[in-house]
């Protein structure tokens, strides 16, 4: 084993803002829709036709600058970031260079370990989206959809602070619940409305960081852990075998689980980047930012502690249940009225359990927040048993339903007539007169054995509370 | 440098234009050479000639528009919608 390698990574997310319409045009954003259905002359880049700034755009930026304690610039410049690629029909991307819109900020960020980490972020910049090249249907050419490009991007820079595969998740994971939160994006990844580029790179503790690679486009959670992954075997084998590692741009293949390189230009790109004549400096009014603060919901961290007050949870379960607004909003409901610390345990453990098994997401999740509330509603109430009740819930989950219906259709209400019960004992007891002797003779420990005993006979029905106290009784009496 | 610079604009340049696009060239570095001898030191850049702010726009859609045919009308090469252009593919 070699000497430890220090891995450092830092993240770029191109966030796509959920506005109505365009960043510098009136055409809709909608995902989906017809190839260039949603074009206009100033998307398609005809001559003289001039872009003009979209205010839900800013306030969005400025939301998320809000959010994460950063400096808001009061001027901030519009550049030209010059490429060529046909899915950029300008021959330029506009986009924010030297002085963009927000400023430095951080994110707190909680590990699997329990452990708060600060990760700071440089920058996050407004500028278009590019349309999307097909490839594959035109022998020889490739289709050009231009519906996509000018939708509004924030791309949020982040310092080179996490040090593991599962910080840089633990970030983009809080980073993706932010924007959700705060409802400037959509965050979803499948339609690439929240993607995400790696900057990796290796280093030996303490030294001058490493050459880095970039890997583009990835946009799981998932792919982020294991294209870093990948990444930092592949660097540390070149490290070792003596070589260096190429500052490059790499993409990462799912279905081999490795990265690949994608552009081997030996040049560098050379963007030019000068401040675009066709859009004038942004100057944000205090007015403006004052109206956007005003307007910001709960975010993650106040609702933290308001859970942690409100409800008297651990800190742990708070973290966990705000880390997604879904979630919270789901544990709210289900919290309303009932015992705050087991509706916790129950959606962390039960519901989550189930979403995790059944790889789904809490937004679609297949049991109404409304439902598990009536199931606890039914434990306190003393209508079903904790044990019955996981039952149900499992019905729930894999059949749906509602929690009265199945508890009726299933005679699964809780045995509560005491008379039921003490004749079961009874029962139990004189089938058992030895354990029963020797219990009576000090043998405490066969209580246990007697508690089974009841439950089995009862399918796990009879109430436990009485149970116990009956056994007790009627086992002394003997 | 003069082929570089052809080569990021995307620009054809012959061989036998090399000569006299680099001599144009030289006088406008000269006169750049020349502008960045005057101090500027305390002096903000400027981003813009205008001293006026952006204008915002509200955030709704157009209500009409030329037709995707129409705006597709002068485009070398379409189908299904889509503009066709020489293959582009790493």
């Amino acid at each position: 084993m070699s000497m430890a390698w220090e891995v450092v990574i830092g993240l770029e997310v191109h966030v796509q803002l959920n506005t109505r319409s365009k960043i510098f045009c009136a055409c809709s954003t909608a995902f989906g829709a017809e190839p260039n259905a949603h074009t206009c002359p100033v998307c398609l880049a005809m001559p003289g036709a001039l872009p003009v700034l979209n205010e839900a755009a800013v306030d969005k930026a400025i939301a998320f600058g809000l959010a994460i304690g950063a400096e808001l610039n009061h001027r901030s410049v519009f550049a030209r970031k010059n490429y060529f690629y046909p899915d950029l029909p300008k021959g330029y991307q506009i986009s924010q260079y030297e002085i963009p819109i927000v400023g430095r900020g951080h994110l707190d960020v909680l590990l699997p370990d329990g452990i708060e980490k600060r990760i700071n972020i440089t920058r996050a910049h407004l500028e278009e989206d590019a349309g999307k090249s097909l490839h594959e249907a035109y022998a020889g050419e490739s289709g050009i959809d231009l519906n996509r490009a000018g939708t509004p991007l924030l791309e949020i820079v982040s310092e080179p602070d996490m040090r593991s595969a599962v910080e840089a998740v633990a970030y983009l994971k809080k980073l993706h619940a932010l924007v959700r939160y705060l409802d400037i994006s959509d965050g979803n990844m499948q339609e690439g409305s929240f993607r995400c580029d790696a900057n990796v790179s290796l280093r030996r503790p303490s030294e001058p960081f490493g050459t880095r690679a970039e890997i583009k486009n990835l946009n799981s959670f998932r792919f982020l852990e294991k294209a870093i992954s990948y990444e930092i075997l592949r660097q540390q084998d070149i490290l070792e075998a003596g070589g260096k590692v190429v500052q490059e741009t790499r993409l990462f293949d799912a279905n081999h689980g490795e990265t690949r390189s994608m552009r081997s230009k030996e040049e560098a790109n050379d963007y030019r980047y000068f401040p675009d004549p066709d859009l004038l400096p942004l100057q944000l009014e205090e007015k403006r930012i004052e109206r956007v603060r005003v307007a910001l919901p709960e975010l993650p961290d106040a609702r933290k502690a308001r859970f942690i007050e409100q409800y008297g949870l651990p800190v742990y379960d708070a973290a966990v249940l705000t880390a997604a607004r879904e979630l919270a909003d789901y544990y709210e409901i289900v919290a309303t009225g009932q015992d705050a610390k087991l509706a916790a345990n129950w959606v962390m453990g039960e519901l989550l359990g189930a979403l995790n098994k059944a790889g789904l997401e809490i937004d679609s999740c297949p049991v109404a927040a409304e439902e598990l509330r009536q199931l606890l509603a039914r434990i306190a109430d003393q209508t079903i048993s904790g044990k019955i009740a996981k039952e149900i819930f499992e019905i729930l989950f894999a059949e749906g339903g509602s929690v009265d219906a199945i508890i009726e259709a299933r005679g699964l209400r809780q045995i509560t007539d005491s008379s039921a019960i003490v004749a079961m004992i009874d029962e139990i007891i004189q089938k058992n007169p030895q354990q029963a002797a020797d219990y009576r003779a000090g043998k405490e420990k066969l209580f246990g054995f007697f508690v089974g005993q009841v439950m089995k006979a009862s399918q796990g029905k009879a109430n436990p509370d009485q149970v116990n106290a009956l056994l007790r009784e009627r086992l002394q009496a003997q | 440098m003069v082929k570089r610079i052809a080569q990021l604009s995307r620009i054809a340049l012959p061989d036998n234009e090399l000569p006299q696009m680099a001599r144009q060239l030289e006088r406008i570095f000269s006169l750049v050479a020349e502008m960045q001898s005057v101090p500027t030191e305390g002096v903000e850049p400027m981003a813009h000639p205008l001293d006026l702010r952006q204008p915002l726009r509200p955030d709704e859609l157009r209500q009409e528009c030329l037709s995707r045919e129409d705006l597709m009308a002068s485009a070398p090469r379409a189908q299904d919608g889509l503009f066709l252009v020489p293959k582009v593919i790493e």
